[in-house]
């Protein structure tokens, strides 16, 4: 690497340096780089110290970290990424179509052909697509890289700096003034000013630093940092250990093990509870509020439950030995816990079938006088069953969730939400059966002449309760990345750096200041440090750049 | 003359460094990029895939003469495990191929088991009888081992060789041909 030595103060600067790390003389071959050339003020950008970026270009690897140094790059970055995330709201994303149906039709036909061309450019599944994924990825590099190319470089420019400064330096500063004759006294008068509004002071041969919350230089820095633990906490949600996400129905009444817990816990669905507004008197008062509404208003979706754990995890499959771990209820926004997992309550389903019961007369009887009844479990319906008069009912077929496919019947699930039979009836003492076919709602004699009629006597429902199984281990990682992200964004926007050199000129004074942010408080910290002295006050040099000529100015 | 040798070498030394940092950095950042992407296309393949060790289990059988089977006891033989349920029609047009080509490959030390994920055992009676299926079919009641084996449309089929090791991985109806083919690939030497 070449140094760059400064021909004021003989300071070893590394190539690239636009102003002197120690004494701020503009380097002249380097003005390019900040557009200092045709300009009046200095650009202060990182102190003009060398950003690497802009120097090297050498081996593979150095050409890759300064694409990624590049703001440039950064920002085109984040911008492909921003309009990439919009396209992706223009329709709804793959996991909110509807189940059982095949997203690429799905979308052809929903929206024609400009949903066609969305779902196959896979912005149905934006959001963890590969080519997202790499994007945030991308910014995330880019943004490490271009701190750790930038807070180096400006931390040592700002550790180097000297009070002492090279004139030119100080009149191309933003807030500048010169004054002919002051004295001693009241050169002192300024600095313990500024020692008492808490700047701290540094002298060389007279030469006045004054400096004033430097750490906010660092605010974006940390705020970066805070940004790429946010993206590690969310890239550690891919690891199956960190973040579980699964769903889980439960019938009332059942046992079912929890996805997503190896088998260790299973949860039992007591009750499960859908309150709505108007069922208790209190909430007389909502009368006319419900009434504008018109239906119902959910108040309460609850189920009550009981965690198991497996003792014998180990063995999987016939029936888990359990032990009671937790008994609770699970209501909207209060999960029930166990074991860093979570169950949300989260949908339900109601009156799915239980049980049915049935019941025989003869066909011809208008009376419909009950021969003999019996239930069917739908949980676990038996082979047949025998009635009191003796007569045999055997299932022969079962339709849980019964439709017919081309005058064929089948069922659509294995749930008993439209549960329908086939039934053979054997009168009692005979080896000939009728066959009947009975369902909610239908009831079929495929011959025409059946003796015995099988009648739907009444039926149990239970509800069915959605779950969400959570166990998340990246929250925090997450909450301390938007923490830090925080702390950087109040340590660079609440505090300024503040800089004022005092630079003794023959018998007079040079005052020049930076800051940057806030002009109008470094304006008035300076006009409480000339106060009762002759020193002039500074000129803002960018408002007045049109009539500021330093060189000519008269007492 | 040495100063500026010694400067040199700082020098250079200084470059190594340099390129040393900015390597380590570059790997680690590409490293955590490369890991989340296969991490996220693996998200939805099966937590046991091909060339992992078949879970053992335990279930209720629902024809011949035992009461239940385990995988284990499989071991030896070659195991076409086939995860199916009756609702499901590709899984439905896919047994009568399973069952015509069973007794050739039981004779070839090749078992065939269809774990059932239905509700009812009166419909996986009714099922058996209707394709008098020969192979043993078991009911995985509580889904344990559907949850276990992470399976995701019906039908799906693991095709397991003797010594427990997942060879194929088959999501979907097989015709007679596929399913011949991948039979032959688990049999026993």
């Amino acid at each position: 690497m070449k140094k760059i030595v400064c021909d004021s103060c003989g300071h070893q600067n590394p190539e690239g340096t636009v102003l002197c790390q120690q004494c701020g003389k503009p380097i002249d071959q380097n003005q390019y780089i900040d557009g200092n050339e045709n300009s009046k003020l200095i650009n202060m950008r990182y102190e003009g110290s060398a950003r690497r970026s802009k120097t090297h270009n050498k081996s593979i690897v150095d050409k890759t970290w300064n694409f990624f140094s590049s703001v440039k790059i950064g920002i085109w970055l984040i911008s492909i990424t921003i309009i990439a995330s919009a396209v992706g709201t223009i329709f709804p994303q793959e996991m909110y179509i509807p189940p059982n149906v095949s997203a690429s039709e799905h979308y052809r036909d929903q929206y024609g052909i400009l949903g066609q061309i969305y779902y196959q450019l896979g912005f149905h599944n934006l959001y963890s697509s590969w080519w997202y994924m790499i994007l945030i990825a991308l910014i995330g590099i880019s943004i490490t890289i271009a701190s750790i190319d930038r807070v180096v470089p400006l931390y040592k420019a700002l550790n180097m700096q000297k009070p002492k400064r090279h004139e030119s330096f100080l009149k191309r500063q933003r807030l500048f003034s010169s004054t002919e004759q002051v004295s001693e006294d009241d050169k002192q008068k300024a600095i313990t000013t500024l020692k008492s509004i808490r700047y701290k002071v540094t002298e060389e041969d007279g030469h006045v630093l004054a400096e004033k919350g430097r750490f906010s230089r660092w605010g974006p820095y940390i705020n970066h940092i805070g940004l790429i633990i946010f993206l590690l906490g969310c890239l550690f949600r891919f690891i199956p250990f960190m973040y579980i996400d699964e769903y889980v129905w439960v019938r009332e009444g059942e046992t079912v093990l929890i996805p997503g817990t190896e088998g260790l816990y299973y949860i039992e669905n007591k009750d499960f509870i859908l309150e709505t507004y108007g069922d208790s008197p209190e909430d007389e008062r909502f009368k006319e509020a419900l009434q504008k509404q018109g239906g119902m208003v959910a108040k309460n979706y609850q189920t009550d439950a009981v965690i198991y754990k497996n003792t014998n995890p180990s063995a999987l499959g016939l029936d888990p030995e359990l032990e009671k771990f937790k008994e609770d209820s699970i209501r909207v926004n209060h999960p029930i816990k166990f074991d860093d997992f979570a169950l949300y309550q989260s949908s339900y389903q109601q009156n799915e079938f239980e049980s049915m019961s049935f019941k025989l007369h003869r066909t011809d009887d208008p009376e419909e006088e009950s021969l003999g009844s019996f239930s069917v479990n739908l949980a676990n319906p038996e082979n047949e069953y025998i009635l009191d008069n003796g007569t045999r009912v055997v299932i022969d077929q079962y339709f849980p969730d019964y439709y017919l496919d081309d005058g064929e019947p089948r069922s659509k699930s294995k749930y008993p939400r439209n549960p329908a039979y086939v039934f053979l009836v054997y009168p009692p003492g005979q080896d000939d059966y009728e066959i009947s076919f009975a369902g909610i709602g239908r009831n079929v004699d495929p011959t025409g002449n059946n003796e015995f009629k099988l009648g739907l006597q009444d039926f149990e429902v239970r509800d069915v309760t959605g779950l969400s199984v959570r166990r998340d281990y990246t929250l925090p990682i997450i909450s301390l990345g938007g923490l830090i992200f925080m702390i950087g964004v109040v340590q660079g926007m609440y505090w300024q750096h503040r800089r004022i050199w005092l630079h003794p000129k023959n018998n007079g004074l040079w005052i020049a200041a930076h800051t940057n942010k806030n002009w109008f408080g470094i304006k008035r910290d300076i006009e409480k440090v000339i106060n009762d002295t002759n020193i002039k006050m500074v000129m803002d040099q960018e408002e007045d750049q049109n009539n500021y000529q330093p060189e000519e100015q008269t007492k | 003359m040495k100063r500026i040798e010694e400067a040199k070498v700082k020098k250079s030394k200084k470059k190594k460094n340099r390129l040393v940092f900015r390597s380590i950095v570059l790997l680690i950042l590409f490293a955590a990029v490369v890991f989340a992407l296969v991490s996220n296309l693996n998200k939805d393949n099966a937590v046991i895939g091909v060339g992992d060790q078949a879970p053992n289990f335990e279930l209720k059988q629902m024809n011949g003469d035992k009461q239940s089977l385990t995988l284990d006891e499989l071991k030896g033989k070659g195991v076409m495990l086939n995860f199916w349920a009756t609702y499901c029609k590709p899984c439905e047009e896919e047994m009568p191929y399973m069952e015509a080509l069973y007794p050739e490959y039981k004779d070839k030390d090749v078992e065939i088991v269809a774990v059932s994920l239905d509700a009812t055992e009166l419909v996986i009676d009714r099922f058996i009888d209707k394709y008098e299926l020969s192979f043993p079919v078991l009911h995985d009641n509580k889904g344990q081992v559907l949850n276990r084996y992470n399976i995701g449309p019906l039908p799906t089929t693991f095709f397991i060789n003797e010594d427990g090791i997942v060879v194929e991985k088959v999501a979907g109806a097989l015709t007679l041909d596929r399913l011949d083919g991948y039979l032959k690939q688990i049999q026993p030497d």
